[in-house]
């Protein structure tokens, strides 16, 4: 059964601007599921609709499961208590979430000791050291203060600070953004290394569809507010079906493949503004392979394979 | 293009407005000062200049208000309402130049401490802490002092003391300012120092610089009207402060003239407020670290 | 000839040996990528070849000849710089017709100004131009910021174009159209490039050569395709492993992070983070990696490595 599930979920923001329009995802422990897309997709607006962090404007249709209990239903005690014991979520730019004056163990035992007040000081320091081993930092960090830290220091932290109260479903939004090759290397690392060993379901969110494609099992595709294609992540890195994942794909070349030298690949024009999106496939003014029926009507997500999933006409052709 | 930039310009300026009327205080502000400002200009059409003069006056001293003289004589029998009205036009007259000489000298310090960092920083801003706790008073009035009373010298007096609170500003902005990308970028086309200040030091700091203006300009008042009252304003151009030390030196105040001394104090009283209530709109409105609070 | 050339350049902040001697050049026409990690001093160097920074040794030379900091006025015409974040590197108060006249303007170039920057938004592909005249860089997207900063290079019309991180702030399917005009400068104008990334990717998308930096020292250069498919250097073998790819070696993910240029250490400087070292040499080679200063890698066209390994 999967933990989480979003069923045709859809947030507008104030001023009738749709972030996100209908989707439909879900993720069982154990199991990375992969968000890709750009700026103003609305993958951010994913996160924040999860553990209910929209502002009070925003209307939201649809149901955000999480372990089969509607998150948008609960009591505000209850939703207190799914905020990081069930579901918690390691926010990008690890420099501004982390507090400057306080201690990193200080830090990371906060949560703890909110969920659970019964828990010693000492306990919560003994479980503070180990979450810190679990991200690979020595427990005697927990003393040092975030400008002490590296960037990747800080982003493990950030790990450790959602890991705290044992949730089973972990959000990493833009985890390595901003993050050096090598030091992100090190943290996909550990994410995976963390899902094998404590059986998380985990979400990844980022741009960058060749760091998905190699950590994640699944992967879901976002283009203006809508997940326009959906599938096992190495096929739809390898082989997508919907032009969008295409060009998002060949926009991080693979090291070594002729078809990408000296040939960058990219798209004319730029994402949509989510209040202003175009008629039809709101991607078509952008696509390569349009044609006249493109512009007619939206399309939805159609089966193109074997646990696959793609909105596009033109889908069914082999690329 | 320059119809396309006009109306650009126009564009802009309509859009500043609708920001600025949103705030309804600085509405108010700005009615008041338009009111001070029409009887500043239209001065001598309001009130005959001939009533100032001493020799001239007929009516009794000390007298109350009656219909000939809607706020009572002075000491010497002339018209308040007469020197009110010139007084307003002198008031405004020191309060706004003495403010543009010290956003000249604040702004000119604040960014060339700003832009050239190291000693030159420390030198002028050591210099802008020494004015600025140095007790304005005493300085303002042992400069008047040796200066001599007269309206350039108290305009000179107040200038030379009031920028420090600007450059302090312009100093802070301007070290931000001076890390931006762009600045590189200009370095990169070859832009000299002359350039980077002028072309984009200057117009990101303006904002700001505007709407301390107007703050600085109520500052500027008041202290007029402190120095004209201890005696350092020029006794040939009445002022507000002018009429509150006759006031004072002739013992209005104890016999009960309150039409001597109320109407200049409230005028004082109203140009600051309504200077102030406009210049925290226009610091909202142009400077977007304050919008985005909001 | 070279368009651009450091000669053992050295740049120091403080204790700090930001470059810590390096041999590069850029030949007439040439795209050159220079990759390393964030600190490893590429945009110090960078900076030096800009003349944005003096370096306390060596040279920096424009078409063969060593530049002249009193006249720096002048090179600035040569060489141009198109920097990583271009909403922060537009002044959000200059409309893009300043943005672009503003080089002009500073040189005092002769010649009807309109029409100049018409031509070089154009050429970063900006059509129709006069439309994008009046905008504020706020009304435009990201992609359109890059071109703007692009065409504000272009038009003093340079030799060498010197792009630190040209795209790494863009939308991912933005990318490939700015690396593409990038492509397109240098085969219609002839313009000489030194892209500053730290995305292997991107030098493998539009480089003919690529100089890989540690810790203020290039430690492999060499024709793209030979270095991106047949590394030497064991650094250069981890940072190509870990780019996220699917069909791929394991990924030889190195400990800690790029350490402190004021604090060097002797021998060869990856030593404490090399993988090769830390599975075991023979004594004479560990000895070596241990004692000997590697020599400074030459600026010519060959694949060499500052590695003792073979």
């Amino acid at each position: 059964m999967s933990l989480l599930e979003l069923r045709d979920l859809s947030v507008t923001y104030a001023g009738d601007v749709p972030a996100v329009r209908g989707v439909s995802l879900s993720v069982a422990p154990g199991e990375v599921l992969g968000v890709a897309g750009e700026s103003g997709c609305g993958k951010s607006t994913i996160t924040n609709a999860v553990l209910r962090l929209l502002p009070k404007s925003a209307t939201v249709g649809g149901s955000v499961l999480l372990d089969g209990e509607d998150v948008h239903g609960m009591s505000f005690g209850r939703l207190r208590a799914v905020r990081w014991a069930t579901a918690s979520i390691v926010f990008q730019g690890a420099l501004h979430s982390l507090n400057a004056v306080r201690t990193i163990g200080r830090q990371i035992a906060e949560p703890i000791l909110l969920h659970e007040p019964k828990t010693s000081r000492k306990a919560a320091d003994l479980r503070v050291g180990e979450l810190l081993e679990q991200v690979g930092l020595p427990a005697r960090r927990a003393r040092d203060y975030p400008h002490q830290l590296s960037g990747g220091q800080r982003q493990r932290v950030m790990i450790a600070l959602a890991l705290a109260c044992r949730p089973r479903l972990v959000i990493a939004d833009e985890p390595t953004t901003a993050l050096d090759v090598m030091v992100q290397a090190q943290v996909l690392q550990l994410l995976s290394g963390l899902v094998k060993d404590l059986g998380l379901a985990l979400v990844l969110i980022s741009h960058d569809l060749s760091v998905l494609g190699t950590t994640c099992d699944r992967v879901a595709v976002m283009y203006a507010g809508k997940v326009v294609e959906e599938g096992p992540a190495s096929v739809v890195f390898d082989d997508s079906r919907h032009p969008y994942s295409g060009a998002l794909a060949g926009a991080f070349p693979r090291v070594g493949d002729p078809r990408f030298r000296y040939a960058p690949a990219g798209l004319a024009g730029d994402p949509p503004y989510p209040g202003d999106l175009p008629a039809g496939c709101p991607f078509h003014p952008r696509c390569p392979v349009a044609f006249d029926r493109c512009s007619e009507a939206e399309v939805e997500l159609l089966d193109v394979g074997a646990g696959r999933r793609a909105a596009c006409l033109r889908a069914g052709e082999a690329s | 293009m320059t119809a396309i930039a006009w109306q650009r310009r126009r564009a802009t300026a309509s859009r500043f407005w609708a920001d600025f009327r949103s705030h309804r205080s600085a509405l108010v502000g700005l009615g008041i000062l338009l009111f001070f400002g029409l009887v500043a200009v239209f001065a001598s059409v309001l009130a005959d200049p001939a009533g100032l003069d001493v020799t001239k006056a007929t009516a009794p001293a000390h007298a109350a208000p009656s219909g000939d003289h809607w706020l009572g004589t002075d000491q010497n029998g002339r018209s308040v309402l007469t020197l009110l009205i010139h007084g307003t036009r002198v008031s405004l007259i020191v309060g706004l130049a003495a403010t543009a000489i010290a956003i000249v000298i604040g702004t000119v310090i604040g960014i060339m401490a700003g832009f050239y960092g190291g000693w030159a920083r420390s030198t002028l801003m050591g210099l802008t802490d020494w004015f600025l706790v140095i007790p304005f008073l005493p300085l303002a009035i042992v400069m008047a002092t040796v200066l001599g009373a007269s309206l350039l010298n108290i305009i000179i007096v107040i200038g030379v003391t009031s920028w420090p609170g600007t450059a302090r500003l312009v100093c802070a902005q301007t070290l931000s300012v001076r890390e931006r990308p762009y600045m590189e970028r200009a370095r990169a086309l070859g832009g000299g120092d002359w350039h980077q200040m002028t072309r984009h030091i200057l117009p990101n700091v303006m904002p700001l610089v505007l709407a301390h203006v107007v703050l600085t300009v109520s500052v500027a008042i008041l202290s007029e009207t402190t120095l004209s009252f201890l005696g350092l304003g020029d006794p040939t151009r009445p002022s507000w402060g002018y009429i509150l030390d006759n006031a004072y030196g002739t013992g209005a105040m104890s016999n009960g003239e309150w039409w001597f001394v109320l109407p200049p104090g409230l005028c004082v009283v109203a140009v600051v407020l309504a200077f102030t209530l406009v210049g925290r709109a226009l610091e909202a409105v142009l400077n977007p670290r304050l919008r985005e609070g909001s | 000839m070279s368009a651009l050339a450091a000669r053992g350049v050295h740049v120091r902040f403080g204790a700090a040996r930001a470059v810590d001697g390096v041999d590069l050049e850029i030949g007439s026409g040439e795209i050159v990528a220079l990759v390393g990690e964030s600190g490893c001093g590429k945009s110090s160097l960078a900076r030096a070849l800009l003349g944005l920074v003096r370096p306390v040794r060596g040279t920096v030379e424009c078409a063969d000849r060593p530049l002249d900091y009193r006249r720096l006025k002048e090179f600035r015409r040569h060489v141009q710089l198109v920097l990583q974040d271009p909403s922060g590197s537009l002044n959000p108060r200059h409309t893009v017709y300043e943005a672009v006249a503003e080089g002009l303007r500073i040189h005092k170039v002769p010649g009807d100004e309109r029409e100049l920057v018409a031509a070089a938004l154009s050429k970063a592909g900006l059509r129709p131009p006069e439309r994008f005249f009046l905008r504020y860089p706020h009304e435009l997207s990201g992609g359109q910021r890059q071109r703007v900063v692009i065409a504000g290079a272009l038009v003093l019309e340079p030799d060498v174009l010197v792009a630190d991180e040209p795209v790494s702030s863009l939308d991912a399917s933005v990318r490939g159209e700015i690396l593409a005009l990038l492509l397109r400068l240098r085969t219609e104008l002839g313009l000489s490039l030194l892209v500053v990334t730290h995305d292997l990717g991107l030098a493998w998308n539009i480089a003919d050569r690529v100089a890989v930096m540690y810790l203020g020292r290039i430690v492999e250069t060499g024709d793209t395709a030979r270095v991106l498919t047949s590394p030497r250097h064991p650094y250069t073998k981890a940072l190509l492993s870990v780019v996220p790819e699917i069909a791929r070696q394991d990924p030889i993910v190195l400990k800690g992070e790029a350490p402190d240029p004021s604090r060097i250490p002797a021998g060869c400087r990856f030593r404490p983070r090399c993988p090769a070292y830390a599975a075991g040499l023979p004594a004479e080679l560990a000895e070596r990696c241990e004692k000997e200063t590697l020599p400074v890698l030459p600026a010519d066209r060959g694949h060499h490595a500052a590695c003792v390994l073979p």
